[in-house]
């Protein structure tokens, strides 16, 4: 036991001292030259773009940047990224839940296939995703002309821009909560099992407690994704103005309708969106990364 | 005998924990729904087309150029977004500055930032009177409305993955390994450049996938940079979209078909190098 402690207490003491650092690690000039041209590389690929979104979007000042907002067709469009997130995202999370809790407490055959089907819509473009919805619902679709003699309007609407959404968020919270729940085993509910405690409970009072910050963190990016998604609305869509165009789609018509204040000004809503995504998602790490499981990036 | 065989053959281990028949079935079934049907249904679309009218469509010039800009730019952007992603994922582990937490949660900002503010940001920032592409102007070089656009849009896509797939691995590196490669008399070049960067290698490949991956399929971010010239700066997927508004449905399935198949392929790829990388390197 002590053994342990003290290889494990070796490395670090050893780095803290200054007579051994030189050896694991570069130069000062060299590290100096490696953290500028890192920072260089990131201010010129992350920072500008971002800044330019804001400095766009208050070229004319504040008045015409609320201008921006005040129009019918941007109201609309931000009811309809709304509406689509409030009902892609519960659906997703439910999908998410339930996914892991199969996943990480039995053991089957065929679980791994399982995990790579999951993650199937982050390697599928944006453009495909919205495609193969219009391969089902569209008017030339496999189920076009059903619907069409129904009056269920899917393509070209909400419910089908509901989908597309849904699909490219699909992994999210699934994706998040695999890894974490696997890490936590399934001792804690097999002993509120022989305390006798009912499925639903021991869901409700062992599992969601341990899961939460790994949830949200999930449904985060999953929200950030569903509000931002471009090319698979844009597909499904059928762009009609002030009805099935989505904030992203808003400012994509008015960037080429070369009313760049404006569509610099709605973009911002969504760079904000972002940030605040970024912030928050940075904050659990820092303060609850020992309860969420180590993560690739999607 | 027949018991050692039934247990064989069993499905799912035995487990007291309930809801696994409710919980795999809904599982199943919303998967079915979303993701496999649709893609089934692509994919019978495309195999209506016949082998030779895939063929027919793919080799149609403007289709074929599309493909080449978007596998070949997406390649260059993933590679250039590797080795930036190392030097990155590096200076964040290894070394501490002021602000490096700050910098830290930057890189995720490709995957935050939705693509189309992400697209006519780059757009305005490389323009000709753009702080980026003015200067840029006046040394001689365009960005926008070339492959260069589409390039700096796949690299500012493709840096996430890059970094965040070799940042764990740097951070487990054993500092055992590096002193006895120094005590055994190496330079630190010599020990960063055949000690420490082969284990490093499998988890660049695998980021280097997934930035291809994205990168190929990227929409959003490239369409306002590009210009969108057929031949020149037209990528795939764009050109699905275009072939969608011209109510060719088969031109449009038949360019979906082979990117999926592509990005299937990239998918492999990064299961094998993860596997491969367990044997050679144990888990990572």
């Amino acid at each position: 036991m002590s053994d342990v402690s003290v290889s494990r207490v070796g490395p670090s003491l050893r780095r803290s001292g200054s007579g051994w650092r030189s050896v694991t690690t570069e130069p000062r000039a060299v590290r100096w030259i490696a953290i500028a041209c890192a920072i260089a590389f990131l201010a010129v690929f992350l920072v500008l773009p971002l800044t330019v979104v804001f400095a766009e979007a208050f070229r004319r000042g504040v008045g015409a940047y609320w201008a921006a907002f005040q129009e019918p067709d941007a109201q609309a469009a931000i009811q309809l990224t709304l509406t689509v997130a409030a009902i892609a995202v519960p659906l997703n999370l439910i999908f998410g839940v339930a996914a892991a809790w199969a996943i990480a407490k039995f053991e089957f055959r065929g679980k791994s296939l399982l995990i790579t089907l999951i993650d199937l819509p982050f390697s599928i473009s944006p453009v495909v995703s919205g495609l193969v919805y219009l391969l089902l619902f569209g008017a030339q679709g496999l189920w076009g002309t059903w619907l069409m003699e129904h009056g269920i309007k899917i393509a070209f609407a909400l419910p089908g821009i509901v989908v597309a959404t849904i699909f490219v968020t699909f992994p999210f919270v699934a994706r998040e909560l695999i890894p974490l729940m696997q890490e936590q085993g399934t001792a804690d509910e097999e002993a509120a099992l022989t305390l006798g405690a009912s499925g639903f409970r021991i869901f409700r009072t062992v599992t969601l407690p341990n899961i939460k910050w790994g949830l949200l963190y999930g449904v985060l990016l999953c929200n950030a994704r569903a509000m931002g998604e471009f090319g698979a609305v844009s597909v499904i869509s059928g762009h009609i103005r002030g009805l099935t165009n989505t904030i992203p789609l808003h400012v994509e018509i008015l960037y080429n309708e070369y009313n760049f204040v404006a569509a610099f000004a709605v973009a911002s809503l969504l760079a904000g969106l972002a940030l605040v995504t970024l912030a928050a998602k940075t904050l659990l790490e820092w303060r609850y990364g020992h309860v969420l499981a180590s993560r690739t990036p999607h | 005998m027949s018991k050692a065989l039934a247990v064989k053959l069993r499905l799912k281990q035995p487990s007291v924990i309930p809801g696994f028949g409710l919980t795999l079935g809904y599982t199943l079934t919303y998967l079915s729904l979303i993701v496999l049907l649709p893609l089934a249904v692509l994919l019978i679309r495309a195999s209506e087309a016949g082998l030779s009218g895939i063929l027919a469509a793919a080799t149609e010039p403007r289709v074929a150029a599309a493909l080449w800009v978007s596998f070949g730019i997406s390649l260059l952007a993933a590679l250039v977004a590797s080795l930036f992603g190392l030097l990155v994922a590096w200076v964040l582990t290894r070394y501490d500055f002021p602000g490096r937490d700050l910098v830290g949660a930057m890189v995720d900002l490709p995957i935050a930032l939705p693509t189309a503010v992400a697209g006519i940001a780059l757009a305005a920032l490389y323009a000709p009177n753009g702080w980026i592409g003015g200067p840029l102007e006046r040394l001689g070089i365009t960005v926008t409305y070339t492959p260069l656009g589409i390039f700096v849009a796949l690299v500012f896509i493709g840096l996430p993955f890059t970094v965040r797939t070799v940042e764990p691995l740097i951070a487990e590196i054993d500092r055992d390994q590096e002193e006895v490669s120094a005590t055994l008399g190496a330079s630190r070049v010599k020990t960063l450049w055949s000690v420490m960067l082969p284990p490093l290698l499998p988890a660049m490949l695998t980021g280097f996938a997934l930035a291809f991956a994205r990168a190929v399929g990227e929409y959003g971010s490239v369409i306002f940079i590009a210009g969108n010239l057929p031949y020149v700066s037209e990528i795939a997927p764009l050109l699905i979209v275009i072939k969608l508004s011209e109510f060719d449905y088969t031109g449009a399935i038949v360019i979906a078909t082979i990117m999926l198949a592509i990005s299937f392929l990239a998918l492999l790829a990064i299961n094998l190098v993860q596997a491969w990388s367990r044997r050679r390197f144990g888990d990572v």
